[in-house]
């Protein structure tokens, strides 16, 4: 059975031109052209057609706390925001720090709407004290590795863990990657929100800009001592953005990635008390929302990473003090881009789509420019629909979104997974 | 959750957001439940047959026992959850606690908890009027009031003043309500502590800062002496009490470089000898048994205005900046 995108503005990163795109049967595209015809004919007219999105920071909470999400829901929200692969992060329960837990999520993943590309955590059990199975890891397929939640505290262990992974190139095929969630927890521990003016004036205990700051630096550092590839997580701040700046012209070996929230939303949200603004790293000020915004326009910042993080309802009915931090993002991520960024379209089809398969090592057939051969992982977008955030309409489990009741503009009209057509007109078919 | 009633479903969640006049008509009320308060039987009629509900997560004998008298004497009926004696517990959900509460009836909701927030998010799920009785680090406008309602009593207004507040102002709520109620009256504010007790940012705060309270004594009205908890030690923010009382403790010497109408203010409960010596407690300039004995008189107020009268007190929506233009209650 084949299927047809019809009348589309494709915009990939070989440019953009007007044409139909044929996927055949083997999930590959077959043509692309004008007047092209098939089994199934999506109406793409007025609308984009981009290589589908690529999410370097997704928690899908599966194995563990599948109240909040699944693999399944999580990848469903991922169809309808346009991603056909979601990187999941290894802080589930139990951590996926080896073998036997990669492969459940890559089995589940492989049911679902996205490719799920599991990644491990660089110490066992995220405890930050002793050094994941890494090499048996790699032989699984893992190419990035993360004790995403909090930062790796400990210099030294970070340092031989960089060495090491160093030793692994060869057996993965590509450098491994160290992905870090930079938070020195000496500074922001007993923090639960961006520590300054809105901070003092709520009287909500801070966390100081410089606890994310200290450890960009020190891991700058020990790049510049080891050589290993390393990934800035969810960059928040002004001087953050400008240590990685610093890095990328001196040649080091480093790529970055902003969330949506973080160029989007500030500290001042947090007056309402609501924690659904809670989130680590916390929302910081206006500044810092501008030098992000920098950051992902001259290329500092490599991907927008949606950091998408659901919580149950009662999760988030607790004092700010004492709810789990984190928020929803898979479904709001593309309005949100291209209406807030400051970017025009192609560059934000970049950040979210080639460039962040890169560095997840799937560009062989995540974010592939659009010709004959390539995998059909295809997101068609209607750049001008507008539509109302509600978390109880979101494919998630949760409803944490920070954006509730915001009209937004841009969505995703359809998905295309391997050749398959998992959302058609704002539908997701499973 | 209850229906509505013909409560004004008003709050009174913090001074942030209010004016000077929401100051004052509750200041000008107080006087007159002062004056209940010195009768042979004590006790009006105002609220028979409403409810106030202490909810303390957080244990305060003070302010509980101020708040149920002042419940009493206006004849209203009382419930008392406190964490020691009840299911409320830290992780159970606020709304499920605030919920049964409102089954139960209560027509006001006295909040005390140890998290900043948690009686704004209170208020947002009860049709009750939710009082703060104290929000972490956040806010504590009764005692603000109550404060106010001394410091008038004794000099007739505010205005002009020159109030020094003293001490662990990063960790107060105390010191976060009396910087806007003090200022809103028209009276100059210095907080005066080490840069390690003082908030992280004072931008846009309507105060001076000063780490010398020496040189600070001289030119104050109003001493304000806020309560040093001994974790502060372990927290690392000042490495004693032996030192904080050497430089911030208020003793007979320190106080004799006070005018000599200056007046003393302490929200208690006092550690004597580091605050200050018990012999400046004592002193004819201290006000310190007239802050809690107007308590109750301002508490009386309060919860008159908010049940009693039917009458708009304090907007909600004090977090924006916006004006609020939500009706009063049916």
């Amino acid at each position: 059975m084949t299927v047809v995108l019809r009348g589309g503005r494709v915009v990939d990163s070989g440019g953009e031109r007007l044409i139909d795109v044929e996927i055949g049967d083997d999930g590959l595209i077959a043509a692309v052209g004008t007047g092209l015809t098939g089994d199934i004919q999506l109406d793409a007219s007025g609308c984009v057609v981009s290589p589908g999105f690529v999410d370097l920071h997704v928690h899908l909470r599966e194995p563990g706390q599948e109240d909040a999400e699944t693999i399944q829901t999580g990848a469903r929200g991922g169809a309808l925001g346009g991603y056909t692969a979601l990187v999941a992060m290894p802080n589930t329960d139990p951590v996926t720090d080896c073998a036997a837990v990669v492969e459940q999520v890559r089995a589940l993943g492989s049911r679902s709407m996205c490719e799920i590309v599991p990644t491990a955590a660089m110490t066992v059990g995220r405890r930050g004290v002793d050094m994941a199975p890494m090499g048996e890891l790699v032989d699984h397929g893992v190419g990035i590795f993360t004790d995403d939640g909090t930062g790796l505290q400990d210099p030294r262990l970070m340092r031989r863990i960089m060495e090491y992974s160093t030793g692994l190139t060869a057996r993965l095929g590509r450098p491994v990657v160290l992905a870090q969630h930079c938070e020195v927890s000496a500074l922001s521990e007993g923090g639960f929100m961006h520590e300054g003016a809105w901070s003092s004036r709520l009287g909500i205990p801070g966390q100081p800009a410089e606890a994310e700051e200290l450890m960009v630096m020190r891991d700058i550092a020990l790049v510049r001592l080891t050589g290993a590839r390393m990934h800035f997580q969810h960059l928040s701040t002004a001087a953050s953005v400008s240590m990685v700046r610093g890095a990328k012209a001196a040649g080091l070996p480093v790529t970055s990635e902003a969330t949506t929230h973080h160029f989007t939303l500030t500290d001042a949200a947090c007056a309402s008390y609501d924690p659904v603004f809670k989130v680590h790293p916390p929302l910081r000020t206006d500044v810092d929302v501008a030098a992000v915004r920098a950051g992902l326009a001259d290329g500092t910042i490599d991907a927008i990473a949606t950091d998408h993080a659901p919580h149950a309802d009662h999760a988030k009915e607790r004092p700010f003090d004492t709810a789990p931090p984190g928020m929803l993002g898979l479904e709001t991520a593309l309005s949100l881009s291209l209406e807030e960024s400051g970017l025009d379209l192609p560059e934000v089809l970049a950040l979210m789509s080639w460039r962040p398969a890169a560095i997840a090592g799937i560009a062989d057939r995540h974010g592939v420019p659009i010709a004959p051969g390539a995998p059909a992982n295809i997101c068609v977008i209607d750049p001008d629909e507008t539509w109302t955030v509600s978390g109880r309409a979101m494919a998630s489990l949760s409803s944490n979104t920070p954006y509730e009741g915001r009209t937004l503009r841009g969505r995703v009209r359809h998905t295309i997974r391997s050749g398959v057509p998992v959302v058609v007109d704002g539908e997701a078919r499973r | 959750m209850a229906s509505a009633r013909p409560v004004p479903s008003r709050h009174l969640l913090g001074i942030d957001g209010m004016s000077r006049d929401d100051l004052e008509e509750i200041l000008d009320l107080t006087d007159t439940f002062a004056e209940v308060g010195r009768r042979t039987i004590p006790k009006v009629p105002a609220l028979r047959g409403r409810t106030v509900a202490s909810l303390f997560f957080e244990n305060s004998t003070r302010t509980r026992l101020s708040f149920e008298t002042a419940a009493r004497r206006l004849s209203a009926d009382t419930m008392i959850f406190t964490s020691g004696s009840s299911s409320l517990s830290k992780g159970e959900s606020l709304r499920d606690t605030v919920e049964v509460i409102g089954s139960y009836g209560a027509d006001a909701i006295v909040v005390r908890h140890a998290m900043a927030g948690t009686a704004h998010r209170l208020a947002g799920w009860t049709d009750a009027a939710v009082i703060n009785a104290g929000d972490g680090c956040h806010e504590h406008p009764t005692q603000a009031l109550l404060d106010c309602y001394t410091l008038r009593e004794a000099r007739g207004g505010l205005d002009g003043m020159r109030i020094g507040i003293v001490g662990d102002i990063r960790h107060s709520r105390v010191a976060r309500s009396n910087v806007l109620a003090f200022t809103l009256l028209g009276a100059e504010v210095l907080l005066i502590a080490p840069p390690t007790l003082l908030p992280p940012s004072t931008e846009g705060w309507p105060v001076t800062v000063t780490h010398d309270l020496d040189a600070s004594l001289p030119d104050l009205d109003a001493c304000y002496l806020l309560r040093l908890q001994r974790e502060r030690i372990s927290e690392g923010l000042i490495p004693s009490i032996r030192e904080y009382a050497a430089d911030f403790g208020l003793d007979a010497r320190r106080a004799s470089r006070l005018p000599d109408d200056a007046l003393i203010l302490h929200p208690g409960p006092t550690n004597l000898g580091v605050e200050l010596t018990s012999e400046v407690a004592a002193d004819h300039r201290s006000l310190i048994l007239d802050q809690v004995a107007n308590g109750v008189s301002l508490r009386m107020a309060v919860l008159f205005l908010l049940l009693g009268s039917g009458r708009e007190l304090v907007p909600d929506g004090v977090r924006d900046e916006l004006p609020d233009e939500e009706a009063p209650g049916p």
